[in-house]
């Protein structure tokens, strides 16, 4: 062990303590809910997979209702969505997680059903499959985290891919003349009776957190009133896929996602009707 | 008391689908099987409770099929060739989680948009595996409209003995005509919860997933050879079969489904002429009854086999894998939509084995 190895070591010794007078149970702000599991996440650094599935896991153990929950994860980076939190889950194969959470919803409809999709899933080959289900208003939540790029498969165009953005499959940049423009699936949802809830958070800021968190326990108490498709949208990093750091990323994040995807509610119940 | 009632096989199967205490069935119209949704959409809920629900796809019905199989209930689908082809990639994730549930697929005349006719064309898609990767379904082959009901009962029974995808593979004839059937007595919704559902999770257990993603090679090799030794022991159980007038018999005719009966018309006029011919009908084409036709194929009197099948000769290559070059196995086939007569089937077997015969 060399001296500079050693200085290392001494100075990691030290911040263990000082974390250890910091982290003490009189300190405690925040605890992790006890639907997330202790298992560590493989996304990438940055990557919003992690907070969206906090909220989730927050939400339903504030709820209380872990005993009755099944989430269904279909093929996209968040598959493994069931190592993470601490429910009963069903994967799904690619796009037809909505299908498999109507399967689920309909021979149990008391229980509570989400499906967590990404963009490629739920907007490219599983359009289908979110329009009908949304349309037949079946009574679950639908959470679709919409970072602009396919990121298991290791970054190729998304449905959503904004005009002139890079990526493995538009390598000059998305040309919208031959590729087409990025889908606004929340706004197509939106217009479908069978919605009750359609909303666009995001996770790259506290603030945005607290609301991406609201709407999803919004959507699990309309559940259990029986209302009808909630569908919330997540604008999400990918900062892996895009080349940036973490900072860039939320940065990017804010100037061109956001732009073309406001946040904001696209489909809020009539409060007198109810 | 058992119940007599005419009846078409489409709806009939649909009717033993409501008695078997099915609790859900996903569907998508598609000729000539739609009146097994029609039938359920008008019957089903009102009697049992059972939740119909119409798909906006073929794909999507295999997939509601996959999540509600998943609770430990009661699912199915059913479709017909073109429908079947778009479920693969849904049933090989089935298979791969081992849920139960059974599917029905009313084989009409291919490939492509083919015709509505019926057809056995399907044998190498259901018996072989038909999506991707290795697995198996438990195939049953109706041959009349009594079959179309018992063999719902049996595959619902299979397919959670097994935790396998039982698949009912009939044809188009079967699913049109009509025959006298025996209905079995209404039987109770499922109440019991599996162990391995996703019904939500208490406290005191584990979670339960379901899923076919296995990223590590040792643990998928794993799965695969846990499937195979499940299917080796459904070969071993499960296989069923009929033989008619085989004891005697110089010429066996090997055929499923609704050509085995024209085999055994085809035996009779053959008989009449003084040619001793029998019929060895698989019920389960997998399992496929191979020892069966091997010791069939070591008795002396057998001189041959007469494969007769309506497509272009699928079945017969399990039935020479039986046979193992014992005897010679000949084959005759129609397609498109045609279905052999019992006089073409007979002028085959004079064609190929009278003058061998003693």
């Amino acid at each position: 062990m060399n001296e500079k190895t050693m200085l290392e070591e001494d100075l990691r010794e030290q911040e263990v303590d000082q974390a250890e007078c910091i982290f003490c149970n009189e300190n405690i702000v925040y605890e992790k809910p006890d639907t997330l599991l202790d298992t560590p996440m493989h996304y990438c650094p940055g990557c919003g997979h992690g907070v969206a599935h906090r909220l989730i896991a927050e939400v339903i153990s504030e709820l209380g209702i872990q005993e009755n929950t099944i989430g269904v994860a279909p093929v996209g980076c968040a598959v493994f969505a069931y190592n993470y939190l601490n429910i009963d889950m069903q994967e799904a194969a690619h796009g037809r997680a909505s299908a498999v959470a109507t399967g689920i919803k309909r021979v149990m409809p008391e229980k509570y059903v989400f499906s967590y999709q990404g963009d490629g899933d739920l907007a490219a080959i599983g359009t289908a499959e979110t329009i009908h289900t949304c349309n037949r208003g079946e009574n679950i939540l639908i959470v679709f985290i919409n970072n602009a790029i396919y990121g298991m498969t290791g970054g190729q165009m998304a449905p959503t891919t904004l005009p002139g953005m890079k990526t493995t499959t538009s390598p000059f940049g998305r040309d919208v003349l031959t590729m087409g423009n990025p889908l606004k699936i929340t706004e197509i949802v939106a217009t479908l009776p069978g919605v009750y809830y359609c909303t666009r958070t995001a996770v790259n800021t506290p603030a945005n957190v607290r609301r991406a968190k609201k709407a999803i326990l919004k959507s699990f108490e309309y559940q259990k009133l029986n209302k009808g498709l909630c569908f919330v949208e997540i604008v999400s990093d990918c900062p892996s896929n895009w080349k940036m750091n973490p900072v860039q990323a939320n940065k990017w994040l804010e100037e061109n996602m956001l732009p073309y995807y406001p946040l904001g509610d696209l489909k809020v119940p009539n409060e007198k009707e109810n | 008391m058992k119940e007599s009632r005419l009846m078409k096989g489409n709806e009939a199967l649909a009717e033993a689908v409501i008695r078997s205490g099915c609790d859900a069935y996903f569907g998508y119209p598609i000729t000539p099987q739609s009146e097994i949704l029609e039938y359920l959409s008008l019957e089903a809920h009102k009697r049992t409770g059972m939740v119909v629900l119409q798909a906006e796809s073929e794909v999507a019905s295999i997939n509601m099929v996959y999540g509600a199989a998943g609770t430990g209930k009661r699912a199915m689908t059913s479709s017909s060739s073109p429908g079947i082809s778009l479920m693969q990639e849904g049933i090989s994730y089935i298979a791969c989680a081992e849920l139960p549930c059974l599917l029905v697929n009313v084989v009409r005349g291919g490939p492509g948009l083919g015709t509505i006719q019926p057809s056995q064309g399907d044998y190498f898609q259901a018996v072989k595996g038909g999506g991707h990767g290795d697995y198996r379904m438990i195939v049953l082959a109706p041959s009349n409209v009594q079959e179309m009901v018992d063999f719902v009962r049996l595959g619902f029974d299979l397919a959670f003995k097994w935790r396998n995808p039982v698949m009912i593979l009939a044809d188009g004839a079967l699913g049109q005509m009509m025959e006298k059937v025996e209905l079995f007595e209404q039987m109770q919704r499922k109440t019991n919860i599996e162990p391995w559902a996703t019904v939500g999770k208490p406290k005191d257990r584990e979670r339960n997933i379901i899923t076919s993603l296995h990223i590590k090679p040792d643990k998928m090799e794993e799965i695969n050879l846990h499937l195979q030794a499940k299917y080796k022991e459904i070969e071993k159980e499960e296989t069923r079969f009929a033989t008619i007038d085989c004891d005697d018999a110089e010429v066996i005719l090997t055929a499923y489904g609704l050509v085995a009966r024209i085999c055994q018309k085809a035996a009779q006029l053959a008989r009449a002429k003084g040619i001793k011919v029998g019929v060895f009908r698989p019920k389960t084409l997998f399992p496929f009854p191979y020892d069966a036709i091997n010791k069939l194929a070591a008795k002396e009197n057998i001189k041959g086999f007469l494969d007769v099948e309506m497509n272009a000769g699928q079945m017969v290559e399990d039935v020479r894998l039986a046979v193992n070059g014992q005897k010679k196995v000949e084959f005759h086939g129609r397609m498109g939509g045609i279905v052999p007569s019992p006089e073409e089937i007979l002028a085959k077997i004079e064609e190929k084995f009278v003058g061998e015969l003693v």
